[in-house]
């Protein structure tokens, strides 16, 4: 590819859905690109850039952003995370919630791992006011990771990474290598195809939002809009969840980390009182 | 550091799971059957066990039995390694004493994540 290709795909993904695209790194973009091609047709990427530019087609550019962007997940991604969403923070929303419902979001939820390990946990969690009913919704940019994740089936490769074996074959059945989630489970979540730069006031608001190793994906110029955005949609003792190692220091002042809890962020200092 | 017995027919197997399991701090002992498997932990009980299920001699089932049954024997973390993928066999495996369970084809990223999962690491 070149430097003109590079620079080409970096805009495009900046200016549809908020990507940083590194034009530098040509290895990364072509990894990414080289299934779309074969898919598309095109004997090459720079056959399919070369249509790109010469037809300028939505369906195709669309294509082509979703390529770039990171679908890297595994199921429990973070244990220590999802083992305190389990034991302490699901079963606190659900005290504060009672006779109501906890909403859960996976914002950029990829194949799908990660909101199926939030239903699994809410499935798994002791303690939980019986009234109370747990709403999961899940979105992506991507259609074919949504097509994905919507149909619950994964292999066994999959399955096997993060997914302790327990909990495989409660909530799993298999033919064969394809390991399907239980219909109960998949029928729990709802799915949008959203675009997170996008206006998402339509989306209501949640008690916790996953947003996990996104924010590194993104162009510095939209981060704070995006978390902010996110911040906006939590309810007020409602926790935003970003992968563990990821910090909101220098983005926003809209959320503060829970203590001893990397990647857990919160809008109310009682809520981060009671997670100490 | 801890060590992890392999249990394996397959020699190409014992030397792939030997490779994974050194990278995440293991060191290694293998065994070809069950029954060479009791003889190494009444030698010297190891911290885990990476258990195949189909094997002469001794299958691993077998083993895993009788592993229980030895004085220390209820202390080794035992991940069973096998092709075997049925539900049914799987819950045998857990009711008979593994604490985790890999299906092959597995590679490191997956026996690292278990091992993870059973609290070896």
């Amino acid at each position: 590819m070149t430097p003109e290709d590079m620079d080409l795909l970096a805009a495009l993904g900046r200016a549809r859905a908020g990507l940083k695209v590194e034009t530098d790194k040509h290895y990364v973009v072509e990894s990414r690109l080289a299934p779309l091609a074969r898919r598309e047709g095109y004997p090459s990427i720079e056959t399919l850039l070369a249509a790109l530019r010469a037809k300028r087609e939505e369906r195709l550019i669309w294509a082509v952003v979703e390529a770039l962007t990171v679908n890297e997940t595994a199921f429990f991604r973070d244990r220590d995370t999802f083992a305190f969403l389990r034991d302490v923070a699901m079963p606190e929303l659900s005290r504060r919630r009672k006779d109501g419902s906890v909403r859960i979001w996976s914002a950029a939820c990829s194949t799908g791992q990660e909101i199926y390990s939030l239903a699994i946990a809410a499935e798994e969690a002791r303690g939980l006011e019986p009234g109370v009913r747990f709403e999961f919704f899940a979105s992506d940019l991507s259609e074919r990771c949504l097509e994905k994740a919507q149909s619950g089936l994964y292999t066994q490769f999959e399955v096997q990474r993060g997914l302790p074996i327990r909990l495989l074959i409660k909530h799993f059945e298999n033919q064969d290598e394809t390991w399907a989630i239980s219909p109960r489970i998949r029928q729990t979540v709802r799915w949008r195809r959203i675009n997170l730069t996008s206006d998402l006031t339509g989306m209501g608001v949640f008690d916790l939002v996953m947003l996990r190793n996104v924010l590194p994906g993104l162009d510095p110029s939209v981060r704070a809009k995006v978390v902010e955005s996110m911040a906006a949609r939590l309810t007020e003792d409602g926790l935003l969840v970003l992968g563990e190692t990821e910090s909101l220091a220098g983005v926003t002042e809209a959320l503060r980390p829970l203590p001893g809890r990397p990647g857990l962020f919160a809008r109310d200092p009682a809520f981060r009182a009671a997670a100490a | 550091m801890k060590t992890c017995l392999v249990v394996d027919d397959s020699r190409v197997i014992r030397k792939v799971a030997r490779r994974a399991l050194e990278d995440i701090g293991f060191e290694i002992a293998e065994a070809a059957d069950g029954m060479e498997a009791l003889a190494w932990c009444r030698a010297a009980m190891p911290d885990a066990v990476l258990l195949d299920w189909n094997m002469p001699v001794m299958n691993g089932l077998e083993f895993l039995q009788r592993l229980r049954q030895e004085p220390g024997g209820d202390a080794p973390v035992v991940v069973f390694c096998t092709v075997e993928n049925r539900v049914d066999n799987i819950r045998l495996a857990l009711d008979t004493g593994a604490d985790e369970y890999i299906m092959k084809p597995f590679d490191g990223e997956i026996i690292a994540a278990k091992f993870a999962e059973a609290g070896l690491l």
